[in-house]
């Protein structure tokens, strides 16, 4: 099958996903069930990696700027627009569509092959629906949450490394983070987070409800789709920042 | 009764059912009977509507598959219960939650009733004190019950199995075979059982179809196929050398 065809079956699978649920409170239940699963299992690796990202960001920043004339407060401003602008959003992304999207294939994948969504599908359930829409709505409106709290995280493991190492004062860090707060930048990462916790529900689903065999196709399919949606977010990267900020 | 008529279906060019005929009447065991690749599972596929048939007809109750609307087909598929080869029950829930969950999607009833019902199914296939384990945690026997459970929690009026002693001791497999059976003469189900296990042949068909290429080519019951000359059937079912004179010994003692 060629890329055109996948696109379209893609979007195809995207038109049965976005149907009325056949039972609302069964829906609400998957809903929270998913943002357990996809959002608050996912909280403790995004948090762990922005608090030392921007631990790393601050001390490199420091380390480069050695000129007396440029100000000491910039590190702070460097670190803050470094986690706003693309490590929040985008990189915690990335990290997310390994973790969660590597998920929701092997489990839709693993449903698929042991007959589970023959037998939805057998009682009359549009299993693209049950299965996936909880997932997109409980990603749209979780991931940015997560996002929010990678931005603080990392902006606070820059201060932390910074005070610990003796590179740079507490003060100088804050004032840079105060300097040209611009809120049309956290809009910015907002909508692009919303976008990519779309495409990290949607192509991850999209190759495991789609697979065919056995374990190692299961296994072959989680992988691909993990570097599919990374390419498509990294791709959309580009697109949303020359559309927002271009 | 589910009538089949003409049915025909092809994948990429390979034709796999070639116009199949058949009937499955209400409160009987019809059995579908094959080789591997003989378009059994095409067949019971193309029954469920998980496959869309190239042509023909599939009959239910005088109602003609094909013509009916989503809404029919909905309400059609409530009237149908499936047991998979692997059970096919739900990993994350539990044996009480997976033989709820039709009652969940499609009824209004309250948790209380829903839980008798479920209590009620599953003292039926005898699976008692396992409502809170989770598939895993079960036997090969006991999945195919909480199957089974599910299967007929909402009152079907047809059931369909696909390989259901698969994978478990000849025990074990009698034990299912008996509940569909009773089921099936109890609740007055229309049941079709695709399998390639001689014993349910023998033991539980009251109608028995035997595929060969796509196409029907023997039709009986347990008994007839004792007394069929028909080879292709012969050298199917009593391929084994056990059968092979279980059919001898029955013969002689006819004459």
């Amino acid at each position: 099958m060629n890329y055109i065809e996948h696109v379209g079956k893609y979007f195809l699978m995207l038109k049965q996903v976005f149907k009325k649920p056949q039972k609302r409170n069964v829906f609400w239940e998957a809903i929270f069930r998913e943002i357990e699963d996809l959002g608050l299992k996912s909280l403790g690796i995004v948090a762990f990696i922005a608090f030392f990202v921007g631990g790393v960001v601050a001390i490199q920043t420091a380390l480069n700027v050695d000129s007396p004339l440029i100000p000491k407060y910039l590190i702070g401003f460097a670190t803050k627009r470094s986690m706003i602008l693309e490590f929040a959003p985008t990189f915690a992304s990335i990290i997310l569509a390994g973790k969660v999207g590597s998920f929701i294939t092997s489990s839709i994948g693993t449903m698929r092959v042991t007959e589970q969504i023959d037998a939805l599908e057998v009682m009359g359930i549009n299993s693209l629906n049950y299965l996936v829409l909880p997932k997109v709505i409980a990603a749209v409106f979780f991931y940015p949450l997560i996002v929010i709290i990678a931005m603080f995280l990392g902006i606070f493991g820059g201060w932390v490394a910074g005070v610990l190492t003796g590179l740079f004062h507490s003060h100088d860090y804050i004032e840079g983070i105060q300097l040209e707060f611009d809120p049309y930048l956290i809009q910015y990462a907002l909508v692009k987070s919303v976008v990519f916790a779309f495409l990290i529900a949607t192509i991850p689903s999209y190759h495991g409800y789609y697979v065919k065999g056995g374990a190692l196709e299961v296994g072959r399919a989680s992988t691909q789709a993990v570097v599919w949606t990374s390419v498509v977010i990294i791709l959309m990267n580009y697109f949303l920042t020359q559309m927002l900020l271009g | 009764m589910i009538e089949v008529k003409g049915l025909q279906k092809g994948f990429g060019g390979t034709q796999i059912l070639k116009g199949i005929d058949a009937k499955f009447e209400r409160g009987k065991t019809s059995l579908i009977i094959g080789q591997s690749g003989s378009g059994k599972t095409v067949f019971l596929k193309s029954l469920l509507g998980l496959h869309v048939p190239d042509d023909g007809s599939i009959i239910f109750d005088g109602k003609i598959n094909k013509d009916l609307n989503v809404e029919e087909k909905r309400q059609l598929r409530q009237d149908i219960g499936m047991v998979f080869q692997g059970s096919a029950l739900f990993d994350s829930l539990t044996v009480e939650e997976n033989v709820m969950f039709p009652m969940k999607m499609f009824t209004n009833s309250v948790k209380s009733d829903m839980l008798d019902r479920v209590n009620t199914v599953l003292k039926r296939v005898n699976l008692v004190d396992a409502n809170k384990k989770f598939p895993a945690e079960l036997s090969g026997g006991m999945q195919k019950r909480v199957a089974i459970a599910r299967a007929i929690v909402m009152n079907p009026k047809y059931l369909f199995c696909d390989e259901p002693n698969s994978g478990l001791d000849p025990k074990t497999a009698i034990v299912i075979d008996n509940l569909i059976q009773e089921i099936t003469a109890e609740f007055q189900i229309t049941t079709v059982i695709n399998t390639h296990d001689m014993n349910s042949v023998m033991e539980i068909g009251e109608k028995i179809i035997f595929l060969k290429n796509g196409l029907k080519a023997w039709e009986g019951t347990s008994k007839d196929i004792f007394k069929t000359d028909n080879e292709s059937v012969v050298d199917f079912v009593y391929s084994s050398n056990l059968f092979k004179k279980v059919r001898q010994a029955y013969l002689d003692e006819i004459k």
